[in-house]
């Protein structure tokens, strides 16, 4: 547990370092996955005490943005002046995006399945 | 002197962390009782139900965001190490993974640009300043990862948390009917539709609905927070409104 937690820090660390470094636009955490994703794929395979600590600070993803979602305190003013515009980039937006985005990959899924469909019926003639 | 010993106690409780990590993790942890006592209806999303309980508190004993947050840091660091755990789902789902990289790649350029120019395009036509519509371009990513793109290009970090949290919400709440809806049934498609639209808030949703939709939720929320990060500056640019 310790161990892997120390490191799963350390892949947080590197990234946070190589950020810094190169003023990439990304965030460290996120660099610091594919550190993590890379050292996985170097080693052929999850470690199971490193597997069990991803689970477990994984199962409660959902309490580590409740501190974050408080802030909305500090925001009153602004929101409620701007509220209709905000609401509906909130609403409508997210709601246009999650179709976009499921029917852009579900189209892409279809087509590359046509496309090989046609493939293997034309090398079948 | 005319303090009472319980009054006492809450001013020395209150100037501690320990009070605030504590009412962070107990009013979580009701939410997600209620959560589970409404048999996981999208609508009690434990989040949203934290947060105001959490902000009724804090309003009712005239606690600032500042203080509350030195208890609550503690949970908040713990985003960091959580996203870099995102990795093991990931490579469980490898497989399935290289097969898909195509549509992937095509759902993922396309989700990042519709939740960008959508909230833009809605917040300036219904009026809002540079700074909200600045704050809210990046509302699909990751939280650190927005805060830091907002900071860069003029917007205000703060606000930017809440609207991402907000969108994670709103994408919780809606997302498997919305889905649904479109007669979408792929734990690959329901995945990283989730992950574009609404980040870590949408992994946790698709995590509770099956493992393989939270693999794919958890991939296509770091993959679009490296897509928005690269492709934001351009394009505020674009449309005049990065600062400088």
């Amino acid at each position: 547990m310790l161990q892997a937690l120390t490191l799963i820090l350390i892949c947080q660390l590197v990234g946070e370092t190589v950020v810094l470094l190169t003023g990439l636009p990304i965030p460290g955490p996120v660099l610091g996955m594919l550190v993590l994703l890379g050292w996985l794929f170097l080693r052929g395979g999850i470690p199971e005490n490193v597997g069990r600590t991803a689970d477990a600070l994984l199962a409660h993803f959902s309490l580590l943005f409740v501190p974050a979602g408080v802030g909305v305190m500090l925001h009153w003013e602004r929101i409620q002046g701007q509220w209709r515009a905000i609401a509906a980039a909130l609403l409508a937006g997210t709601l246009i995006t999650l179709a976009v985005t499921a029917l852009t990959m579900a189209g892409a899924q279809r087509l590359l399945a046509a496309r090989k469909g046609r493939v293997r019926g034309e090398a079948d003639d | 002197m005319t303090e009472t010993p319980l009054a006492e106690i809450w001013v020395y409780l209150a100037a501690s962390p320990l009070l605030w990590l504590s009412a962070t993790l107990v009013c979580y942890l009701l939410a997600d009782r209620l959560y589970r006592f409404g048999r996981g209806s999208p609508l009690l999303n434990p989040v949203a139900i934290a947060v105001a309980l959490l902000i009724g508190i804090l309003v009712i004993t005239d606690t600032p965001y500042a203080v509350y947050f030195d208890g609550a840091q503690f949970v908040h660091f713990l985003l960091g190490p959580a996203t870099v755990s995102l990795a093991i789902p990931l490579y469980r789902q490898r497989e399935r993974l290289g097969a898909l990289a195509l549509p992937i790649g095509a759902a993922l350029l396309v989700g990042v640009l519709t939740a960008s120019l959508s909230a833009i395009g809605l917040a300036a036509w219904l009026g809002a300043d540079v700074a909200t519509l600045v704050s809210l371009a990046p509302k699909s990513v990751t939280a650190p990862v927005a805060m830091g793109i907002s900071e860069k290009l003029g917007g205000i970090p703060s606000l930017t948390a809440v609207l991402v949290v907000s969108t994670g919400i709103v994408g919780a709440v809606f997302g498997t009917a919305v889905l649904r809806l479109l007669r979408i049934r792929d734990d690959a498609v329901k995945g990283i539709t989730m992950g574009v639209t609404s980040h870590g808030i949408g992994t946790a949703r698709a995590f509770q609905v099956s493992p393989a939709m939270g693999a794919f939720s958890g991939l296509a929320m770091a993959l679009s927070a490296f897509l928005t990060a690269a492709l934001l500056p351009s394009l505020l640019n674009w449309l005049g409104l990065a600062r400088g």
